[in-house]
């Protein structure tokens, strides 16, 4: 039970029920899809980017907590973030939800590092992020987690 | 003094049942399993890993051509099977009965051979609000080859099809009907002999897909009415891989085969090609024979206990169960229909599904999170996804009293 409560911390739950950034964006100027047919979570990502810096992030759609408080937790992070940088914090929480290594200076995104002991819940981690990717490289096909 | 627990007639049989089934004795994190995702697949009895296990032991060769010794006795065997198969669901000719890989494969040939063939456009195929995308996708398909047109028979919010509007919706553009015998996320048992009954009288055959129901209820497809029948081994206690059409023999005789290959013809030359007789026609190629006999295996130990028994116990733990569950703060159930088989559907309020079943699983309870395959029907109660608990005939009272208790502690962690 103890993994339990490493998976659903108090900051999880916090951004579950009171997600930031959550809504549309009317500034945004790249946006995604994102879908994970296994459970139905479906995920839309706004990014607003100038000269290759992340302005503005916001999210809407309807998810588990983990993907929930993952995609609100990104929008905070990405917020002044070059866009390369971003892509390369993509591959950091990769590895941190996965328990490739143990990536430092996650910051508030280590509160996800419990998903590592839970295999099938990854996917509901990395779909904020896979969409935000999409973003960035102005797909528009939504992505998904399988 | 000290008071002995006498366990009732039900505890001493299921518990007998429940020592056939060699899995029901592991652990998953610590923790006794207790497996409530039946409805994706059953658990097997040691009875069906012994016959699969002999029959490559002991018997194997290949089916319907070898002279020698092991090929006549893999044969018999397979043919053994759709004997079982034929008795158990009381169809009239053992010839009416093609193995398949499941359901989803009875149904793809159903609509391939019987349906495409005889659909122009404007015709229209009904099927119901409350099917798995196995018995709607098939349809599309063909409607999309033919031009004909699929319409849909509504549910009601307690999850019961609407009778009149199936009712309406026959007429003489109709040319199949094709049913869920159970709905497979919600548990709904339909109303299908009336129903056949009336799409017989607009001279329409109709096809049931019995993946949910042919472990839980006593199948009879004459008394039924059916012109054809679809179900899985791996959903009735025996192995993936094998499945069953049964089919009227009027209607197979018509259709045409759904493959091509070795063990469906009589003569080839490269001018023409005689087909086998039924029901060799439709099994090209090398069959799941392992699996059939499992199938077999899986099918004697159910009758030996009895459909009538099964189907009153899983009644019983459904009835508990759902009492167990219904006044969990935030409790939602999905389907509460009046006529159902042991699967509950829900929702906790501020919990998703896949969280709950996270948090059950660490407490050794597998339940299914998702959309079950049933997207239109999830669309229709305007959820995503539920989680669900569905049950077998090894499935005890205490196990539903432990769902509850780890749906409660769900709600504690969530509650924080």
């Amino acid at each position: 039970m103890n993994e339990l409560r490493d998976l659903y911390q108090e900051v999880i739950f916090d951004h579950y029920r009171s997600p930031r950034n959550y809504g549309p964006l009317p500034s945004a100027n790249r946006d995604a899809e994102g879908h994970n047919p296994l459970c139905g979570d479906q995920l839309k990502l706004h990014l607003q980017v100038e000269d290759g810096v992340i302005r503005d992030a916001h999210f809407e759609g309807s998810g588990c907590a983990i993907s929930t408080a993952s995609a609100s937790l990104m929008t905070e992070v990405l917020k002044g973030k070059r866009e390369e940088d971003a892509m390369r914090l993509m591959q950091e929480f990769q590895r941190l939800v996965t328990g490739v290594g143990e990536p430092e200076g996650m910051g508030k995104l280590e509160a996800l590092a419990g998903v590592r002991e839970f295999p099938s819940r990854v996917k509901c981690a990395t779909l904020a992020w896979h969409t935000m990717q999409a973003a960035l490289e102005n797909r528009h096909v939504p992505v998904t987690t399988e | 003094m000290k008071l002995v627990e006498i366990p009732t007639m039900d505890e001493v049989q299921v518990e007998r049942w429940r020592a056939d089934f060699p899995i029901l004795e592991s652990e998953i994190h610590g923790k006794p399993l207790i497996y409530l995702d039946n409805a994706a697949t059953t658990q097997k009895p040691q009875a069906v890993i012994d016959a699969e296990a002999r029959y490559y032991r002991e018997d194997n060769a290949n089916v319907h051509r070898g002279v020698h010794a092991l090929s006549q006795r893999a044969t018999d065997a397979f043919e053994a099977a759709r004997t079982k198969v034929q008795r158990f669901i009381n169809a009239a000719r053992s010839d009416e009965i093609v193995f398949v890989r499941g359901t989803t494969e009875a149904i793809n040939l159903v609509a391939q051979s019987y349906a495409r063939p005889r659909l122009r456009e404007g015709d229209e195929i009904i099927i119901s609000a409350l099917e798995h995308h196995s018995n709607i996708v098939p349809w599309q398909m063909v409607c999309q080859q033919t031009g004909a047109v699929l319409r849909v028979i509504p549910v009601s919010d307690a999850g019961e099809l609407d009778i009149d509007a199936y009712e309406n919706l026959l007429g003489e553009r109709t040319k199949l009907v094709a049913l869920a015998h159970v709905s497979n996320a919600l548990g709904t048992i339909n109303p299908v002999r009336a129903m056949i009954a009336k799409a017989h009288t607009h001279g329409v055959p109709v096809l049931l897909d019995g993946a949910q129901a042919i472990a839980h209820l006593p199948v009879d497809v004459q008394a039924l009415g059916c012109d054809f029948y679809a179900f899985s081994g791996h959903k009735i206690y025996a192995p993936m891989g094998i499945g069953v059409l049964y089919g009227k023999a009027l209607l197979l005789e018509e259709m045409p085969p759904y493959q091509g290959g070795g063990d469906m013809i009589r003569t080839v030359a490269f001018e023409h090609t005689e087909y086998n007789i039924l029901p060799y026609k439709f099994e090209a190629g090398t069959p799941n024979v392992a699996g059939a006999i499992g199938l077999g295996a899986a099918l004697d130990y159910l009758s030996e206990i009895g459909m009538e028994t099964i189907a009153a116990y899983e009644a019983g733990v459904l009835d508990y169960a759902t009492r167990a569950i219904e006044d969990i703060p935030g409790m939602r159930l999905i389907g509460t229909a009046q006529d159902k088989t042991a699967i509950l559907s829900f929702l906790l309020e501020g919990v998703h599904a896949h969280d709950i079943g996270t948090i059950l699983d660490r407490q050794g309870i597998a339940i299914r999170a998702g959309h079950h395959c049933a997207m239109p029907l999830m669309k229709h109660f305007g959820v995503a996804a539920t989680a669900r608990a569905s049950f077998a005939l090894y499935n005890t009272q205490e196990e539903a009293d432990a769902l509850a208790a780890g749906l409660q502690r769900t709600v504690e962690l969530f509650s924080r």
